[in-house]
């Protein structure tokens, strides 16, 4: 039972991170490689906050401005330059942009890890189980904030406009829609939520280092894909499904050493039985 | 027009001769010097990374720059060449008295696996397009480090110590194996099946029109890149001791990726030169920048890998590359001298495909008029 929550609010954070690949790749149709370090950059930006202030929830507060303000600096540096450019140069860019974070994050912070010392929210009983506080935290919180998001995309105008992007650039354009301020507000909204995955994150692995990000980030960009990138409710689902497998590999001592391997072979199984993931949409590609 | 043609082909032989013989010079070079003992431990150490890095990279490009396709999972393939290429020389070491035969043979089997690996994983890969393509690639490599640090008899956690070679005589057969895979990667790629290849790159949809066999190409190039591969990890095993898993990260499939993409993407003298000049530079900066900033190297790798793609790739800097491109000003340089006046609206990426098709389209008399009377532009190449 205490295996399945772990694996709920681990899937949580998962799926924070995974919407971040699929909503900038349905909407600018581009790999975010980077994406995994922002979280990294959102748990530095916790960690000195709290040192200067000492009140965690400024450094929450802080952590997500920063985070945001760093996705759409990137995007406007290294990807806006490049629109309309192959997806094979957009990507080798996001790899680079990867490693100018680590790089940067290791010359600022050094490569050793530092531990963070969040506040302790204690145990909570539910009937005859224990559960961590910071684990319901994270599925309460996570939740919300994934069904804000869903209604955000499906009843707002800008959420509209997004999806009108995503469908068709071109006739988006046409109908007025300012595509480049679109995939700013994703990048954007996507960053947002990566400081969430690194607050959860540090909540359950107190320790932070350069590479932090990278992967959490390649495992929900594989959480991404299972779902079916492009589409919402797959990244959500591909990432708590990918969090509850990872938590019950672990759980199981004769597997537990070949967990990662599992969870990759899922992710080639998958694409292999249905290429699009889960609850991807099919796209026919046009001569 | 035909004067021009065969001077282009005359180009291209030399080129083509021009880049193994000077690797074969060099190797000559370096035996006799190795010979003559002027080459201390910390250089032959150099000259043997060099070795593998060139396999690594050129077998590389023929998937990013020629087929067009992103493998994020070379590391992957090196990895099994090193673990299974060494383990087998222990295995058959007994048996057969020359080293050199060891050696090779097992080279042949580090690589015959790795290339069972590249059809097993490119199989399912391939039914996926570019983005999805990276994804398992990188999901394979992660998968093969997993695994061999989990398996016991290759040494588990330890990593797997076998029996190495006296470097010296080592570098020299790892330069050898550098020529014959650039003889055998140069041949293909100017075969048949070379510009199959380049042709799915460029518009697959065009070359499947055309009858080419997209999943049979796209599958045996992955299939020789990780054959490749896999005698790169050999030689480097060979080299290392003990062989361990977490050298093979993701981040080394990056470091291999940003020498053809500062090579240049589809030159495999470009791919030469990139890995031959990071090598030494991290086999320098190695030992100059010790602890956090060796962050530094990587700083600078990220930098020119963002500053390169977006300057060859950004639609706003194209009319400065064009500009600048040695190829543009040698075709008009002879074409000035044929009195023909160059269209500067052809312009075609592709350096391989650049000077034919510019010569092709050459009219043969000279325009008329300078107005604007320039034909349509040509299709641009494939998305």
């Amino acid at each position: 039972m205490s295996t399945i929550m772990d694996g709920l609010s681990l899937g949580a954070i998962y799926a924070l991170i995974a919407l971040g690949y699929t909503m900038v790749y349905g909407i600018a149709k581009m790999l975010n490689f980077a994406h995994g370090d922002i979280i990294m950059v959102g748990a530095y930006t916790i960690l000195t906050i709290l040192q200067l202030s000492g009140n965690p929830y400024v450094a929450i507060a802080v952590s997500i401005v920063v985070c945001t303000i760093a996705g759409i600096v990137i995007e406007r540096l290294a990807y806006k330059p490049l629109r309309g450019a192959s997806p094979l140069a957009v990507l080798i860019t996001a790899i680079g942009v990867s490693f100018l974070l680590q790089a940067i994050a290791q010359l600022i912070f050094g490569s050793k890890s530092q531990t963070i010392s969040l506040p302790d929210f204690g145990k909570i009983h539910i009937g005859s189980f224990e559960f961590n506080a910071s684990t319901i935290i994270t599925l309460v919180v996570g939740g919300v904030i994934m069904a804000a998001l869903t209604i955000f995309v499906k009843k707002t105008n800008t959420g509209r406009a997004m999806q009108a992007v995503s469908e068709d650039k071109g006739a988006a354009l046409l109908m007025g829609v300012n595509v480049n301020r679109i995939i700013m507000i994703t990048f954007a909204i996507g960053s947002a939520l990566a400081a969430f995955a690194s607050l959860f994150y540090l909540m359950q692995i107190p320790s932070i280092t350069p590479t932090l990000g990278s992967m959490p980030g390649i495992k929900a960009f594989t959480a991404a894909v299972i779902g079916g990138i492009g589409s919402i409710p797959g990244a959500m689902l591909g990432g708590v499904l990918l969090g509850l497998i990872e938590k019950i590999c672990l759980s199981i001592p004769a597997i537990s050493p070949y967990t990662t391997a599992i969870e990759f072979s899922l992710l080639i199984v998958i694409l292999l039985v249905k290429p699009i993931g889960l609850l991807g949409k099919k796209i026919r590609e046009k001569v | 027009m035909s004067n021009l043609v065969s001077n282009v082909k005359k180009q291209f032989k030399f080129k083509n001769i021009a880049t193994w013989v000077i690797v074969a010079a060099a190797l000559v070079l370096l035996v006799i010097l190795n010979e003559a003992g002027a080459l201390n431990r910390s250089t032959i150490g150099l000259l043997s990374r060099i070795a593998y890095s060139i396999i690594l990279a050129v077998s590389l490009n023929l998937v990013v720059g020629f087929l067009g396709e992103l493998s994020l999972g070379h590391a992957g393939f090196m990895c099994l060449g090193a673990y299974i290429g060494t383990f087998a020389a222990d295995m058959i070491r007994a048996s057969i008295d020359s080293k050199l035969l060891v050696l090779i043979i097992s080279m042949l089997i580090g690589g015959f696996v790795a290339a069972v690996f590249g059809l097993i994983i490119g199989l399912p890969a391939l039914r996926l397009k570019g983005d999805y393509l990276a994804i398992v690639t990188l999901a394979f490599g992660e998968i093969v480090r997993n695994i061999f640090k989990n398996l016991e008899i290759f040494g588990g956690a330890m990593g797997y110590s076998s029996k190495t070679y006296n470097q010296k005589d080592l570098f020299v057969i790892s330069f050898v194996a550098v020529i014959i895979v650039l003889i055998l990667i140069q041949n293909l790629i100017r075969s048949k099946h070379g510009r199959a290849i380049t042709a799915i790159r460029d518009n697959e949809i065009a070359a499947k029109a055309m009858g080419i066999n997209v999943t049979f190409y796209k599958l045996f190039v992955f299939v020789v890149a990780a054959f490749f591969a896999g005698i790169a990890g050999v030689i480097y095993g060979h080299f290392t001791t003990p062989v361990l898993y977490t050298t093979f990260s993701y981040n080394y499939s990056i470091e291999i990726l940003v020498m053809v993409v500062l090579g240049g993407m589809g030159s495999i003298n470009g791919s030469i030169i990139a890995a031959t000049l990071i090598t030494f530079v991290n086999f320098t900066l190695q030992s100059k920048l010790s602890g956090d900033l060796a962050a530094l190297r990587l700083l600078i790798y990220a930098i020119i890998l963002i500053i390169v793609v977006i300057f060859n790739n950004a639609p706003a800097f194209k009319p400065i590359k064009d500009k600048l491109s040695i190829q543009n000003i040698k075709t008009k340089r002879v074409a000035k001298k044929k009195g023909v006046i160059v269209n500067d609206d052809a312009q075609w990426n592709r350096i391989e495909t650049k000077v034919k098709m510019d010569a092709i389209l050459t009219p043969d008399l000279p325009h008329e008029h300078t107005g604007n009377d320039k034909p349509d532009k040509p299709a641009k190449e494939g998305k």
